[in-house]
């Protein structure tokens, strides 16, 4: 009996093996036969949760569409129908929108833990940058989502954005026409905004995430102490030729992954059953009203993820230049890469100025978050608002001196990665 | 393979043309999908221009209407108001109203209306859309103690005069926005049209 399993299984992957006999060495080189450093610390569990959470959107997207209207006279209400009548549509509904909030949680934490430990520098620079685009793409699909439910704060919070692209001289006024469609945010507006969010840019979003890991996968992963295995000795229990300092990605990483995605969905459980709107911060009070363009709510703020952004348009008092000083925070790490000209990539052997100033970086970013989330009247925080704009691009142009004019005095990198056998 | 008798600038020509037609092809079939994107003959219809009746509007009252989905205000000023309108012109980033795409020629003036007393704006503050609010008296105001009436907007504190016009140093970049319009007779105005066109 066992025989007869065997053989025909093996007939099977033969016939496979006939006709796609590229699909096994494929799998390998992504699977079990990338050696990924063994000395990964927690830090390096928010790419993979990334993908956990992407994986919830696509599937709870799928669903939501199934009952979801994408018109302006009907939207709202189908979003209220799917709360109320659908049978589990609320938890549906909470998973796409809290898990849109989780979405940029761990991404923001990923892009950190970049940061960090130098993942950026060459030879990793073109993962960084696809991973940069990723989080572009991530920004105006979460934007589009926002739109969706056609409450207040998705018609003002669009009818903002929108306007932002009104600054550009000469071409303004007609490119908000054509974004929206109309003379304002309507029902066709609403309409393409369905169409972009489930298909344009999820499709996009999927090819820059394959290409990110593809990416990852030529140059080999960074750790926590900045060391190139592949520069290392080679040999280890699984390959002569592989590097010692790596273990194969599966089943090691992949069963350590698992386990903290058990944990962090725990953790979103956690918030989905209990605080799915997080007091106003994952999902606005304004938006469980129905948009009313001759309304405008007190106080228009997107959602946390974009308010250190948003901080920066308002504390500036020309808007051409606060336009142009918000897209510039998120262009400017575009170039990361190139303005550290540092060769030691962890901060555990780089200056204390990089350390310093990575912290600053760090509560910045949180403050400028907390000042683009309040109604911004208090004059004094527009003051500590333009100081920490400044200081946030003042992190690139200080790195940029720091390494470039030989100021950072670094400690001695390890041969090989710590604090394992 | 063998490249041997062939002619490359033959090849190098033929590839260059068929990129350029390919992209010119490309370009020319992307402009339906671009154009689709334009306000549609029914959002246009919508976009038509709307009669307002003023004929019962007392002085320092202001009225409301709707002009492609823009609330458009129409105020008829004191004459208190008025005469305090120079006086704020050092305060004031733009007080000639130089910048063209703010108001239709016919309101390039002191009052930037056709008729001084009768002033007509788009209710959208120039920051970020939001709806400014009239306070219309002339008295010191929490924002700003030497206040001559006009239109604050409580999402990021822009302050503009009984004109319209912009305070220097706040937010909003330009004046409010006159929208085109003409007189029917004393009591109505036609939103949307300027004078002399259909």
């Amino acid at each position: 009996m066992a025989n007869r399993l065997t053989r025909a299984v093996t007939g099977v992957q033969d016939w496979f093996n006939d006709r796609a006999p590229s699909f096994g060495p494929f799998y390998r080189k992504h699977m079990t036969e990338y050696y990924a450093p063994k000395n990964f610390n927690i830090w390096y569990i928010f790419g993979v949760l990334s993908m956990v959470v992407l994986v919830n959107q696509i599937l709870t997207g799928i669903f939501l569409t199934m009952h979801y209207k994408p018109s302006a006279a009907e939207a709202f209400a189908s979003v209220e129908y799917i709360m109320r009548d659908v049978d589990w549509g609320w938890l549906i509904r909470y998973m796409h929108s809290t898990g849109a909030s989780a979405f940029f949680v761990v991404v923001y934490i990923h892009m950190f833990r970049g940061i960090m430990y130098g993942s950026y520098k060459k030879p990793r620079e073109l993962v960084w940058v696809l991973g940069m685009l990723i989080y572009l793409v991530l920004m105006a699909e979460a934007f589009l989502g926002y739109v969706l439910p056609w409450g207040q704060m998705s018609f003002w919070g669009a009818k903002v954005i929108i306007s932002l692209f009104g600054a550009i001289p000469y071409i303004g006024g007609a490119l908000t026409e054509w974004i929206m469609g109309d003379y304002l945010p309507s029902d066709a507006t609403l309409n393409r905004f369905f169409a972009l969010h489930v298909i344009a840019l999820p499709l996009v979003l999927l090819l820059l995430v394959v290409l990110h890991i593809f990416a990852l996968h030529e140059v080999g992963s960074n750790n926590p102490d900045g060391v190139e295995i592949k520069k290392g000795p080679k040999g280890n229990r699984w390959s002569d030729k592989a590097p010692a300092d790596g273990v194969p990605f599966h089943p090691y990483f992949t069963v350590k992954d698992t386990f903290y995605t058990g944990f962090f969905l725990i953790i979103c459980a956690f918030i989905l059953f209990f605080e799915p709107t997080a007091g106003g911060w994952f999902l606005e009070h304004d938006n469980f009203v129905e948009a009313n363009r001759l309304v405008t709510p007190e106080h228009i703020k997107p959602v946390w993820y974009y308010t250190p952004f948003y901080a920066m348009l308002r504390v500036i008092p020309d808007k051409l230049s606060g336009v142009l000083v918000m897209f510039g925070a998120i262009v400017v790490l575009f170039f990361l890469p190139w303005l550290d000209r540092g060769k030691v990539k962890s901060w555990r052997y780089r200056g204390t100025g990089f350390r310093v100033a990575i912290f600053v970086l760090g509560v910045c970013f949180v403050w400028l978050g907390k000042i683009g989330a309040g109604p911004g009247t208090d004059p004094v925080e527009t003051v500590i608002g333009r100081i920490l704009t400044a200081l946030y691009f003042g992190f690139f142009g200080f790195l940029l001196a720091y390494t470039g004019l030989g100021w950072e005095k670094t400690k001695p990198v390890p041969e090989r990665v710590t604090g394992h056998d | 393979m063998a490249n041997d008798g062939v002619d490359t600038g033959r090849r190098r020509f033929l590839t260059a043309t068929t990129a350029v037609v390919g992209g010119a092809g490309i370009a020319v079939a992307a402009i339906p999908f671009i154009k689709s994107w334009l306000p549609s003959a029914r959002a246009q219809t919508a976009g038509a221009p709307v009669e307002a009746d003023i004929s019962k509007l007392e002085d320092g009252q202001m009225v409301m209407y709707e002009w492609r989905g823009q609330p458009i205000w129409i105020i008829r000023r004191t004459k208190a108001q008025l005469d305090a309108l120079p006086s704020q012109d050092s305060r004031l980033r733009d007080p000639k109203s130089t910048n063209t795409d703010q108001q239709p020629a016919f309101a390039q003036n002191e009052y930037r209306s056709l008729k001084p007393e009768v002033l007509v704006l788009v209710g959208l503050c120039t920051h970020l859309g939001c709806a400014p609010k009239l306070h219309a008296e002339l008295k010191p105001e929490p924002f700003d103690p030497d206040w001559k009436g006009g239109f604050f907007c409580p999402c990021h504190k822009s302050r503009f005069d009984m004109a319209g016009r912009v305070y220097a140093g706040v937010p909003a970049p330009s004046n409010l926005v006159v929208p085109p319009y003409r007189f029917i007779d004393d009591g109505h105005i036609m939103i949307g049209v300027s004078e002399g066109a259909a």
